[in-house]
């Protein structure tokens, strides 16, 4: 079951990547015109109704969507599905939830991103331009997974063995995936209103052809709003009460208990500045591309730099 | 998310009165503390001041870890340590931040507290000239009732759906006008609220708190009960008295471990006897994460490893036994230590010790020693085990009065060659039941194993409240953020022998599920359905 689950990792991988190519195939070669206009009428109409209603007749007929556009919708859905049993079969494999070590932790969270990712896709078939950014955070989030924290299957140590790692952990999963998968609009974003505002150097070109940029800016919003209680949960509340039981003490600024906090901060910073009329919408955005990175700190830096009490972050 | 706009205009543009500067002064930093911007930056300032207590160790967290640090880096260190590198979550300038952030958060909510009472208190607002103004509009709605009675169903549905409506008379017919989504605020509020709480809580922990380590080793006669005195380590928060730690003893009588294949260990258990206040001796059990829960304390158990049993028969024939935990150095519990007699080879004639003649042995334990004769252990489990030992006679250094370490001999000692190593180059072996002869006829006999566990005893009196904190907080937050305010107005005037309404609606926060909203609420006014 093990060696099936590696198997299918490197599958995941290989499909992601195909993926990939064919989303960077339709962004490169798409006519613009079709699918610009096509997404910005979507992504406003899912804004709100009225337009959508005056808009529903003017909708173009999913047929005729370039090909390789839909070839990558389909590989990535594919890729999900290998995704899906390669975590699968890796928690059968070490009867348990798959999350007892940091690369079943990536595995996981990037399994909850990319399944929000393809809840938006199916959803709002419009957003397609992102994927090309999508599975590119995916495939290196997976490649780093394999080749850094690969961990041969195991059993859990017994700090790990309590209800509230459940909690704690699947919690956090699931609100770094979506926090991480919030990057791509927040990024699109703001290369986007670099482009409107007449921006052409290199990012920005990449801004030609995405949707509006208010669709975007509130899909981001979204996303962190819908995740943070979530991590709220997942790493001031579950997480505490774990380490009560197990540590004796609720917190102890632990460098994952640090950076946990820091990313908290970061993102009820952009929560505050996204509520204050005051601030930039831009300028809101850049924090939550911050809390991005201290996620990412979080996620490998921690383990990679120093050390810790939670042991299933060891990169092995 | 605009509910702050529009707070009423007081503070903003206050009339310049000529007063005392100081005072004015003051108002000016107190407004700046409390606005949004203020609040954001000192949000950042506390995710910033928070990175270094993640790249230093921490005294709070691990005390070695510092001291090696120090070791390490003996020039840098003493600067850092000026900064408070190594103690930065208490350190003046960490609390500092939260200090002013806990200031600005007041200064935030207590406002924010009274206009909301006042928005729950005060009726939705009368509608404005205009309705088609408004982000949304319809005026299409038709009803066959006269105005009085089509503004009375409307009013009706609304409260149905829960909205604050206030109906009015006006000239030319009725006006409508209904508010929902007040839970946001409350949420909002209940949310900063729970964040100082939980605050305070932290502080109060922190100054009734304490905890204290024990290394607990298996066997009725090594108990120990909850006194500074017995505690290996203890840290009393500044409020508490030593005399204030509950009356408890404890004794374990029997510690389980089990482990993989792999060496990583299953499960733990502890078996312990314990006597509350004097009381008779009780069974219990804890294990990793089930703490053993007594009144006033928690006792948490941490870590695992071997005490041989070393017995000692000196030259004149007098026995002594010590159980000696040995401290594990790897996963495997390869584990490290020492025994000492220093009262030992008293000759019986004189009853005089002889400082030269204190015994010491020094070496490494193995519960699973290899065939290979290495000095690390194969498996954690004691199935093999193996004791290496080096043996020293001499003065061993412990009547100076300076405290050295219980896991290693004095090296000052050794080197100064006042404690001499007896046996040869090789380590001597030895394995339960077996006896060690010396020249002089003593010998060291390896009696037994017994466990013992590292466990923690702690109280924290906040905890309980920082849940519910905890807890609240989250509430809010989820109301805060899923919760939308929102008005929506009518105006119903005559039309033939019915009224057609106007209709015009407001979501007061970012909300794009408002347009839906506001549709389906005309089409049941027009269609009449509940
Ligand atoms: C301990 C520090 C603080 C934390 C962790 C915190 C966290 C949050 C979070 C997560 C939100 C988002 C909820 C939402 O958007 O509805 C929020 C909203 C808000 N916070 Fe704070 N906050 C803190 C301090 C402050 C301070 C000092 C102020 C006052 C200047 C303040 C004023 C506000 C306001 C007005 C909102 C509502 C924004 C809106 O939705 O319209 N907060 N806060």
């Amino acid at each position: 079951m093990a060696e099936l689950s590696n198997q299918l990792m490197a599958l995941t991988v290989l499909a992601y990547l195909a993926a990939m190519v064919c989303y960077a195939g339709e962004y490169a070669f798409g006519k613009r015109s079709h699918i610009g206009k096509a997404a910005t009428r979507e992504l406003v109409g899912a804004g709100g109704p009225p337009v959508a209603s005056q808009e529903e007749a003017a909708a173009p007929a999913e047929g005729r969507d370039p090909l390789i556009g839909r070839v990558a919708v389909a590989l990535n859905l594919v890729a999900l599905v290998l995704h899906l049993g390669t975590t699968v079969t890796r928690g059968i494999a070490a009867d348990r939830m798959p999350w007892g070590n940091m690369y079943e932790y990536i595995l996981s969270t990037a399994l909850i991103g990319s399944a929000v990712w393809a809840g938006v896709l199916l959803r709002k078939p419009a957003v397609r331009h992102l994927g090309l950014f999508a599975s590119l955070t995916l495939v290196v989030l997976l490649g780093a997974a394999a080749l850094i924290a690969y961990t041969p299957v195991g059993p859990l140590v017994p700090a790990l063995n309590s209800y509230w790692y459940v909690f704690h952990v699947s919690t956090i999963i699931i609100s770094s995936g979506i926090l991480l998968v919030g990057v791509v609009p927040a990024a699109m974003f703001l290369i986007k209103n670099g482009w409107d505002a007449g921006k052409r150097g290199f990012p920005y070109t990449l801004g030609k052809r995405v949707g509006d940029a208010g669709t975007l800016e509130r899909l981001t919003f979204r996303l962190h709003a819908f995740a943070f209680p979530l991590f709220t949960f997942g790493a001031l509340i579950a997480g505490p009460l774990w380490a009560e039981a197990s540590w004796g003490r609720y917190w102890g600024w632990d460098p994952k208990e640090v950076w946990a906090f820091i990313s908290w901060i970061v993102y009820a910073a952009y929560l505050h500045a996204r509520a204050t009329p005051s601030v930039k919408r831009t300028t809101a955005t850049w924090i939550a591309m911050l809390g991005f990175l201290t996620m990412l700190m979080n996620l490998f830096g921690v383990n990679l730099f120093f050390e810790g009490l939670h042991s299933y972050a060891d990169a092995g | 998310m605009t509910v702050v706009e529009d707070r009423p205009a007081t503070s903003d543009a206050p009339p310049p009165r000529r007063g005392n500067p100081v005072w004015a002064l003051l108002r000016n930093s107190w407004r700046q503390l409390t606005s949004m911007r203020t609040a954001l930056i000192l949000l950042f300032l506390l995710a910033v001041a928070a990175v270094p207590g993640s790249i230093f160790p921490q005294r709070g967290v691990n005390r070695e870890n510092v001291a090696e640090y120090f070791a390490a880096h003996p020039k840098l260190a003493p600067q850092l340590d000026r900064f408070f590198a190594f103690d930065v979550y208490s350190s003046p300038w960490f609390a500092a931040i939260y200090l002013l952030l806990f200031a600005s958060l007041i200064g935030c909510v207590l406002p924010r507290l009274r206009d909301h009472v006042r928005a729950l208190t005060t009726v939705p607002p009368k509608a404005p000239q205009r309705l088609d103004r408004l982000p949304h509009h319809d005026s299409g709605p038709q009803r066959p009732e006269e105005p009085a009675a089509a503004a009375a169903e409307v009013a009706r549905l609304l409260r149905r759906r829960r909205w604050r409506t206030r109906l009015r008379e006006t000239p030319d017919g009725w006006t409508i006008a209904a508010e929902k989504g007040y839970l946001k605020e409350t949420g909002n509020l209940l949310f900063h609220f729970a964040m100082l709480a939980v605050l305070v809580g932290v502080g109060f922990g922190h100054w009734y708190g304490w905890h204290g380590n024990r290394l607990l080793v298996e066997g009725t006669d090594q108990g120990f009960c909850n006194v500074i005195t017995q505690h290996d380590e203890s840290v009393l928060g500044p409020w508490v008295d030593a005399s204030d730690l509950p009356d408890f003893c404890l004794r374990m009588t029997k510690f389980d471990a089990t482990y993989q294949s792999t060496g990583v260990p299953k499960s733990f258990q502890a078996s312990v006897g314990v006597s509350e206040d004097g009381g008779e001796y009780r069974s219990r059990t804890f294990t990793v994460n089930d703490p053993l829960r007594l009144a006033g304390a928690n006792v948490y158990l941490l870590g695992q490893g071997y005490a041989p049993v070393l017995k000692f028969t000196d030259r004149y024939g007098a026995e002594q036994t010590k159980v000696v935990p040995f401290l594990p150095t790897d996963g495997m519990l390869t584990s490290e230590g020492v025994v000492q007699f220093p009262d030992v080879n008293i000759d019986p004639a004189t009853g005089k010790r002889d400082p030269a003649l204190q015994m010491g042995f020094e070496g490494v334990f193995l519960p699973t020693g290899g065939t290979d004769g290495s000095a690390v252990s194969k498996f954690p489990a004691a199935d093999n085990p193996v004791l290496y030992l080096a043996a020293y006679r001499g003065d061993l250094g412990l009547d100076v009065g300076t405290p050295g370490s219980v896991y290693a001999l004095d090296r000052q000692q050794i080197a100064d060659g006042d404690l001499k190593k007896i046996s040869g180059e090789r380590p001597y072996v030895l394995r339960p039941g077996e006896k060690w002869t010396l020249d002089d006829g003593s010998a060291l006999e390896f009696a037994g194993i017994r466990r013992f566990a590292t466990i923690s005893i702690r109280h924290d009196p906040t905890q309980g409240v920082m849940l519910v904190g905890a807890v609240l907080g989250l509430a809010g937050l989820m109301l805060s953020l899923s919760v939308h305010r929102r008005r929506v107005w009518f105006r119903v005037t005559p039309a033939g022998s019915g009224s057609v309404i106007e209709a015009g609606g407001l979501p007061r926060t970012d909300y794009s599920a408002f347009g839906e909203e506001f549709a389906a609420l005309t089409r049941h006014i027009k269609e009449g359905t509940p």
